[in-house]
């Protein structure tokens, strides 16, 4: 309805401001189509403001009105009976509810709709009152030397910095939730328990008055995270992901690059609970045999060794792609220098190239690992829940991501230290992400503007 | 050295030599060492390439392998003769509950049941799946007309009978299994199904039609919120915005907001959960929310290249003209700049239709046995099924991962290639 207004504005505007310019002659100062949104907006933006706060007060009018009236004196003197008395009454009244059964609900039906729809009109008179008064101030400025454009790329504007301010915002909304979440848990668990305890078992059904801060140590995760995400995946993806990108900058055929690049890209491409989901069938149980007919008894099917690997697959394409970028930035006169001093590519590469690029390889594997410790869907459908602090790759092992989810979607409830602990874990895996990031790229921009 | 003094006066110079003076015995040695380890360092490069090949073609084969059997399922051919059952057909214009619900009272089962005991034996019909008569029903319903008829219908084994004709489960029901495919009375057959139904906990009728509906759902919200927040920061940022402290704020947060991992955004979401809307729980709304703020970064990065990729030439001549600078911007940039930030939208949301974690976190792991009807019903979306059935043991189960992996791995492959295909069709060089 709302745009059904501001279009009629719009439209009628529009006219006028033809009906200016076939009058007085001569050219407007903005083209009519501006003076149609000029009007437009000034019915759009007030209505729809309107609109908003009326459907955030006019809920307690109506039960402001419902109570004042007669047939409240028969409700329930209990707090708890009567609300469910007036909720009852009101879902039935706006049709959410088909009907009820419970005799205080009964007789509130009728004054319920009754005032809702009394409500409902004064909104809709409101409505149209405010889109009036607005739309005819506007259309009375409309002249033929009246400015409607600049008026109509100030709102323009207005609009392009609040979108890009969201980004502050949510980042603003999620420290904010983090910060506030993990306060109320370090109310209960002292931070120093937390950061430094070496045993994890929080007990989502203990009494959350009383929590035992020896169960919420969360090094062995740390350990997890670290082993899993910056060591064995590094292991993995660095080498083959350097070497890859190596290979297919300096020595691929242009055919053999159109064909692996795109295998590649599907690699990045595929979702990461489908690589947990490889981890988990193929990868562990695969792992696990092998470790047994090598004479490892107590090879655990949930090893960090499997949940490791696969991330570092995944994370594969990524180091390829930054160290291409780096590779690249090098500039061409070191490499042909190299060359023409007799040096073989592959010394080329080892001994110019990649130390040159370093910066850049750095700061991409810093990226790199933020990505792997941030990953969550390998390691919940791969890694274990148990929390082992040991250096034995084979060991089940978790992970902070892991313990997040854990933690969020069992039984407990949103006060206890255990769900609370999953913020506080967030609050750290983001900042230890943030920093990663920040340095990171700081080293990848200096190194580009050294080269150029 | 030495072999150049000892060359003979007038002959012609070392330049047609072909052995040079500094061709030694250790210099060959060291030269063949040194292409050897060229030789070596190149094979390494091939290696790693071909080891993440290797990897890509084992986990599409591995999910192509167990995914063919997903879109199958185990059925039984049941003879049911309508005309003497007695059952009427509703009457018309009933909806599909209705008419199930008619047939549920006039005995549909019972018929269903002895019909199967006839065709199949007593130990047989005990195996037909327990919802069959539903799917009869349904039949019914679209075509009355075979209730004047003998039909011979393919109707879904019990999970047990399905798991012994794979060969696993208990021996009992391998032995039946044999006995009834022997009789060309049981058989593997498409399951077209699968695609229109939704979790349930029996592997022989689930299927995904409400996962991917409630991937449609999510994916619809996040683009309406961050394709056009995400295009305007984007040319706010890269056309207007004054180089100054503030605007490198703007800039630092996008960039970090888009490398927080996105477990990080499923805090976020549940911490408004929470707060704010605690009756949105695992619905689209909630979850198209918090992939947007996921997405969005990812569109104003790309968005930002592609704008910058239209040449300065193009403003100067729209501003010489006398357009304002919203006008170069709108009439100008943006159309031009769109294909390439389109293009970044889908990889984008290629990359939220594959996210799971922070889903998880806002209450999309319940289970939803009816596809979502809105914004805010309660729905799953394809990549937590997938992880919601991978905890799953059973076998028939795991084919059915498998398969839910294969469509989905199909439609983000349909993404991205519409994604190429927008590039190369309006990639302009200018």
């Amino acid at each position: 309805m709302v745009l059904g207004l501001a279009l009629a504005g719009w439209l009628s505007a529009r006219s006028r401001a033809w009906t200016l310019r076939a009058n007085s002659g001569r050219r407007l100062a903005s083209l009519p189509n501006y003076h149609g949104w000029y009007v437009g907006l000034w019915i759009f933006i007030p209505t729809v403001l309107f609109v908003v706060v009326w459907d955030a007060i006019s809920p307690g009018l109506v039960l402001q009105s419902v109570l004042g009236g007669p047939s409240a004196d028969g409700l329930p003197a209990l707090d708890s009976a009567r609300l469910d008395a007036l909720r009852e009454a009101r879902a039935v009244a706006t049709g959410a509810l088909a009907s009820t059964t419970n005799p205080d609900a009964l007789p509130m039906i009728a004054p319920f709709s009754d005032a809702l729809a009394q409500y409902r009109w004064i909104g809709i008179a409101l409505t149209v009152i405010i889109a009036g008064a607005a739309g005819a101030w506007s259309y009375l400025r409309l002249k033929p030397e009246f400015g409607a454009r600049t008026r109509v790329e100030r709102v323009i504007m207005a609009v392009l910095i609040l979108a890009s301010l969201v980004a502050v915002f949510s980042t603003f909304g999620i420290l904010a939730s983090l910060i506030f979440e993990t306060f109320r848990f370090f109310e209960m668990v002292s931070p120093l328990d937390f950061l430094f305890g070496t045993f994890w078992s929080p007990d989502p059904m203990a009494n959350p008055e009383n929590p035992d801060p020896t169960r919420y140590g969360a090094i062995p995760l740390f350990w997890g995270t670290l082993l899993i995400g910056a060591v064995i995946a590094m292991i993995v993806a660095i080498p083959i992901g350097m070497m890859s990108a190596i290979y297919l900058t300096q020595y691929a055929h242009p055919r053999f690059r159109a064909w692996a690049k795109p295998a590649l890209e599907i690699l990045a491409g595929v979702p990461t609970v489908v690589y947990g989901y490889f981890a988990a069938l193929t990868v562990a149980p695969m792992i696990r045999d092998l470790a047994l007919s090598v004479g490892i008894a107590n090879a655990s099917s949930e090893s960090a060794l499997a949940a490791g690997l696969v991330m570092g697959v995944m994370i594969i394409p990524f180091v390829s792609s930054m160290a291409d970028d780096s590779i690249a930035a090098v500039p061409q006169a070191m490499r042909d220098g190299s060359l023409a001093m007799g040096a073989t590519t592959s010394e080329t590469i080892k001994l110019v190239l990649v130390p040159a690029a370093l910066p850049g390889i750095v700061g991409g594997v810093m990226l790199a690992i933020s990505r792997a410790i941030g990953e969550t869907m390998i390691v919940v459908m791969a890694a274990s829940t148990a929390a082992n602090l040991s250096a034995n790759p084979l060991d089940s092992m978790t992970t902070v991501t892991v313990q997040i989810v854990a933690m969020l979607t069992g039984e407990g409830s949103f006060d206890h230290p255990a769900t609370l602990s999953a913020f506080a874990l967030g609050f750290i895996l983001f900042l230890v992400t943030l920093a990663l990031n920040f340095v990171a790229l700081s080293v990848v921009k200096r190194y580009r503007e050294a080269y150029e | 050295m030495s072999e150049a003094i000892t060359t003979p006066a007038g002959e012609p110079p070392a330049a047609l030599e072909p052995v040079s003076a500094h061709r030694t015995e250790r210099f060959e040695q060291r030269l063949k060492a040194r292409y050897a380890q060229e030789r070596r360092f190149k094979a390494l490069g091939l290696a790693a390439i071909s080891f993440s090949v290797l990897v890509l073609i084992l986990l599409l084969g591995n999910m192509l392998l167990n995914g063919i059997g997903g879109f199958q399922r185990a059925e039984l051919s049941v003879e049911v003769d309508f005309v003497q059952s007695g059952l009427q057909a509703p009457t018309s214009g009933a909806t599909a509950a209705e008419t199930m619900r008619s047939l549920d009272e006039q005995g549909l089962r019972s018929v269903v049941y002895r019909a199967a005991q006839q065709s199949l034996g007593a130990a047989g019909a005990d195996q037909l799946n327990s919802e069959a008569w539903r799917e009869i029903a349904a039949t019914i319903h679209t075509n009355p007309a075979i209730l004047t008829r003998k039909e011979l219908l393919s109707l879904p084994a019990s999970a047990d009978l399905s798991a012994g004709y794979s060969g696993e489960g208990t021996r009992e029901m391998q032995e039946l299994a044999s006995e009834l495919v022997a009789r060309d009375l049981l058989r593997k057959s498409l399951d077209i199904g699968f695609l229109e139904r939704s979790d349930a906990t029996d592997p022989q009728l689930a299927g995904i039609w409400g996962a991917l509906k409630g991937s449609v759902l999510t994916m619809l919200v996040t683009f309406l919120l961050a394709f056009p927040i995400g295009i305007m920061a984007a040319l706010y940022l890269e056309e207007y915005a004054p180089k100054n402290r503030w605007t490198d704020f703007l800039e630092v947060s996008i960039n970090n907001l888009a490398a927080v991992p996105s477990i990080i955004f499923g805090l976020l979401g549940l911490f408004f959960l929470m707060t704010a809307f605690p009756t949105l729980r695992s619905t689209p709304i909630i979850a198209g929310v918090t992939l947007a703020l996921m997405t969005m970064p990812v569109i104003v990065i790309s968005g930002r290249n592609a704008i910058k990729a239209v040449p300065p030439s193009i403003r100067d001549g729209a501003l010489a003209v006398g357009a304002s600078p919203v006008q170069v911007v709108f009439h100008h940039v943006l159309p031009l700049a769109l294909p390439g930030m389109l293009t970044g939208t889908i990889i984008g949301m290629a990359r939220a239709l594959g996210e799971t974690a922070p889903l998880i976190l806002i209450g999309l792991r319940a289970f939803v046995a009816t596809p979502p009807e809105g914004f805010t019903s309660a729905a799953t979306v394809l990549p937590v099924q997938i992880f919601l059935w991978s905890d799953e043991i059973d076998r028939g189960f795991v084919e059915r991962t498998s398969a839910a992996i294969i469509v989905l791995l199909i439609v983000l492959l349909l993404m991205n290639g519409l994604a190429i295909y927008l590039r190369n069709k309006f990639e302009k060089s200018w």
